[in-house]
């Protein structure tokens, strides 16, 4: 299927990334809304709370929690009782949550959060990277990352129709980057609301917390049980790969836009060099890429756009005929010298007949900025691996030796 | 004929367990149009091992530290939807109560929800072996704050939990006594109907954890009224309208503490006398206070 | 069986459980002493004592842990509890 995706000016708008979240989810017509401030995530949830002000999110109560922790814990009673739920957070309010964000998963409540990624502590800092939303990798919650404000738009629609199917009922994080585009101002088409109302249907799960038909939920299970209720889980996962793509191309076809499902390519078909991220930095390579090209290095994209479920096959089609795969990540797995990214993708090649070279940056951590010239000098060194084989196979990029 | 309890028989609770009397009264007063959360603890574990429940009303767990919050989310989320009358009550023991969830309580209390919280106190962690909690009384011998050579037990009184619920101007906060169901029942079934956070704190003696018969759960909870250590009493929109009085039938508390193993040490070690002295001193000053 | 997504499970199933098999004394009434005060119905942590239609009740021994609340607690002293023959 091919995605031409067509510039719809005249209905563009320029706003910030935030207010295009916070319109999105007003658009999916939540039910509840819980959330705690913490930069960046703050914008989301003070454009709702205005929405919510000016009366124009019907049948919908805004929250005001005094934690994270009992942010997502109020979405658990909400989802339960069959309300559609949404919060956003970031960081270290995502850090907070750990424990809830197993319990959503193992309850199967689809509630959908907004992740501004942002760096943890210690050293505290509240710019761009991808390490809390990474953390939070085995919780059991589907991760999809936005490339720009009109693709974060967007996914918040896709998610809920993805996370509410009744073959899947698992969570999810819509993960955009924290300021890089919470806070950025461009153009695009805010989420329609005639086309989202036919897009996404009523939430209807089947079983709800009602006293005319009595259910417990979260019980607990014992040895005998355990095992397979976390087998329905990842079955859930499994199942939410094709419905990730079917989401994103029922999206194109009812609005006509495009932004991947479970990943997207860009100048991929004859690439020597491919190289593989998430997030905004997806912009900055392309223009390298295109830069590059005209050198006429063959060079391409692949966007993984969901980081869980994981989409290992669909990497492999991409990259299985490519000469050398770079791998780029906006978080570290101390102890591994390695990004996530790169760690799940050099897995997956493991017991294949693939045999490509995969090497691995960590690159941005807390916000770093990450210019063109470093891309291009990643590219340089790949090509060092296509000639002579990998020296180095995951390292820190731009790192400043005079500061250690 | 129909059954008097919404909480089902052939739940794992201990024989004489206080939680499922608790349990039982609770929804007496509150009736079938309700859905209770409780966070972790005897209570969910005894009720809820899969695939069965002994919940005849619409209930959830979710995690030990977040009743409250998750019963904000219900009624938020009931309202959302247009769905009237139900009630919605969080119901958990003193450590998830006072210690661990304390947060989630005191924002769900602040943001005013229509929800009554329901804290079953049996002071210490029964759960996970009868360990001290913030409810835990002055001289209990618990397994984490045990009487020994150099220690009487737990060496500090009770966090006054419902003087906390008051602070946060809740419209209805009582107490009540396992020994006294039918001051209980009224007091959910109050509680319930008025509109805005409200609270009740329920004395309830536990058989294994405080070192009991069975049989003696009732007896052990009057005795605690009797002493003056535990008084009940109601307060509406922050004045109290309401007070048990113990009149002619005062105990002193020498006779509530040698009923249970917990306190044992204190008839036994040098010093003890005076330790009993103090506890004495705490049921005096309540007395006092309340006027019992 | 199979399992429900979440573990959801319907109500009042802990049904199934029989505690009577706990019990080392169980609650026998004396009919000629009960007053039919309900207090034992109402404190019975295992919900075990059964109203009947004459207003007495009786013991539901699938259930009674044999915990003797009720016994302790009868006002007239017409409940005893007798050692259970295996």
């Amino acid at each position: 299927m091919t995605h031409e995706m067509k510039t719809d000016k005249k209905n563009m708008v320029v706003v910030e990334g935030s207010y295009a979240v916070a319109h999105a989810v007003k658009t999916c017509r939540p039910n509840v809304i819980s959330a705690y401030p913490i930069t960046p995530q703050t914008h989301i949830v003070e454009d709702l709370s205005k929405f919510m002000a000016d009366g124009e999110i019907p049948n919908c109560e805004y929250i005001n929690v005094e934690s994270e922790f009992s942010a997502l814990s109020a979405l658990v009673g909400s989802s339960a009782v069959g309300a559609r739920s949404y919060s956003a957070t970031t960081s270290q309010g995502l850090e907070l949550m750990h424990e809830v964000l197993f319990n959503v998963a193992g309850m199967r409540l689809p509630i959908i959060m907004t992740v501004a990624n942002r760096a943890v502590s210690a050293p505290i800092n509240i710019w761009n990277d991808h390490q809390d939303s990474i953390s939070q990798r085995d919780t059991g919650w589907i991760q999809l990352y936005a490339e720009n404000i009109q693709e974060i738009s967007d996914m918040t629609a896709q998610a809920f129709k993805i996370s509410e199917d009744r073959d899947i009922m698992m969570p999810s994080m819509t993960c955009m980057d924290g300021f890089i585009l919470s806070h950025v101002y461009e153009p695009l088409v805010l989420l329609e609301q005639d086309i989202t109302d036919e897009f996404l249907p009523p939430f209807r799960p089947e079983r709800i917390l009602d006293p005319k038909n009595p259910m417990t939920f979260g019980a607990f299970a014992d040895p005998h049980f355990y095992t397979e209720f976390r087998y329905q889980q990842e079955r859930a996962m499994q199942n939410s790969l094709k419905k990730i793509e079917d989401v994103a191309n029922e999206f194109y076809d009812m609005y006509g836009r495009y932004f991947g499902g479970l990943i997207d390519e860009y100048q991929t078909e004859d690439a020597d060099i491919i190289i593989m991220a998430m997030g905004s930095i997806i912009g900055t390579i392309k223009d390298v890429i295109d830069r590059l090209r005209e050198k006429n290095v063959k060079i391409g994209l692949l966007k993984v756009r969901a980081f869980r479920p994981f989409p290992a096959q669909d990497i492999m089609n991409v990259i299985k005929d490519a000469k050398v795969v770079v791998v780029l990540d906006k978080n570290i797995s101390l102890g591994m010298n390695a990004g996530a990214l790169f760690i799940e993708t050099k897995s997956v090649l493991y017991n294949t007949d693939i045999d490509v070279p995969v090497i691995g940056y960590m690159i941005g951590q807390g916000g770093r900025d990450i210019p063109m010239s470093t891309i291009e000098k990643i590219v340089s060194d790949a090509e060092e691996v296509m000639r002579s084989g990998i020296k180095i196979e995951s390292q820190f990029t731009d790192l400043k030796e005079e500061l250690i | 004929m129909k059954s008097i309890s919404l909480l089902a028989p052939g739940h794992r609770g201990c024989a004489g367990c206080c939680d499922a009397m608790a349990a039982k009264f609770t929804l007496m007063g509150a009736g079938e149009d309700c859905i209770v959360v409780s966070p972790t603890g005897c209570l969910e574990v005894m009720t809820t091992p899969y695939p069965e429940t002994s919940w005849d009303i619409p209930w959830i767990h979710s995690l030990f530290e977040n009743a409250s919050a998750v019963a904000s989310g219900i009624e938020a989320g009931l309202k959302a939807l247009g769905k009237q009358g139900t009630k919605v009550i969080a119901m958990g023991g003193d450590g998830a109560t006072m210690d661990i969830g304390l947060q989630a309580l005191s924002g769900a209390f602040e943001r005013g929800h229509n929800i009554t919280y329901v804290c079953i106190d049996n002071e210490a962690y029964m759960n996970t072996g009868v360990q001290r909690s913030a409810a835990t009384p002055y001289g209990a011998s618990t397994t984490t704050s045990p009487a020994g050579k150099v220690s009487f037990g737990n060496p500090r009184p009770k966090k006054n939990m419902p003087a906390i619920i008051l602070a946060h101007g809740s419209p209805y906060v009582a107490t009540t006594s396992l020994a006294y169901p039918k001051d209980m029942i009224a007091k959910v079934k109050k509680a319930t109907e008025i509109e805005g956070p409200t609270y009740i704190h329920c004395h309830a003696p536990c058989t294994t954890g405080w070192g009991f018969d069975t049989s003696k759960t009732v007896e052990v909870a009057r005795m605690a009224v009797q002493t003056g250590l535990w008084p009940l009493f109601e307060v509406e929109d922050g004045k109290m309208t309401k007070v048990r009085k113990i009149g002619n039938n005062k105990k002193p508390v020498e006779e509530y503490l040698k009923m249970q193993r917990r306190f044992k040490h204190l008839f036994t070690m040098e010093g003890g006398a005076e330790e009993i002295a103090k506890i004495q001193a705490l049921a005096d000053k309540n007395i006092e206070e309340f006027g019992l | 069986m199979k399992i429900v997504p979440g573990a959801v499970c319907e109500a009042g199933t802990s049904r199934v459980n029989k505690t009577g098999g706990w019990r080392t004394f169980k609650p026998v009434y004396d009919y000629d002493k009960c007053i039919k005060c309900k207090l034992c119905e109402l404190l019975c942590p295992d919900s075990s004592v059964k109203p009947r239609e004459d207003g007495y009740f009786e013991f539901d021994y699938d259930y009674c842990k044999g915990c003797g609340i009720c016994a302790n607690e009868c006002p007239k002293s017409a409940i005893t509890m007798v050692l259970e023959e295996k």
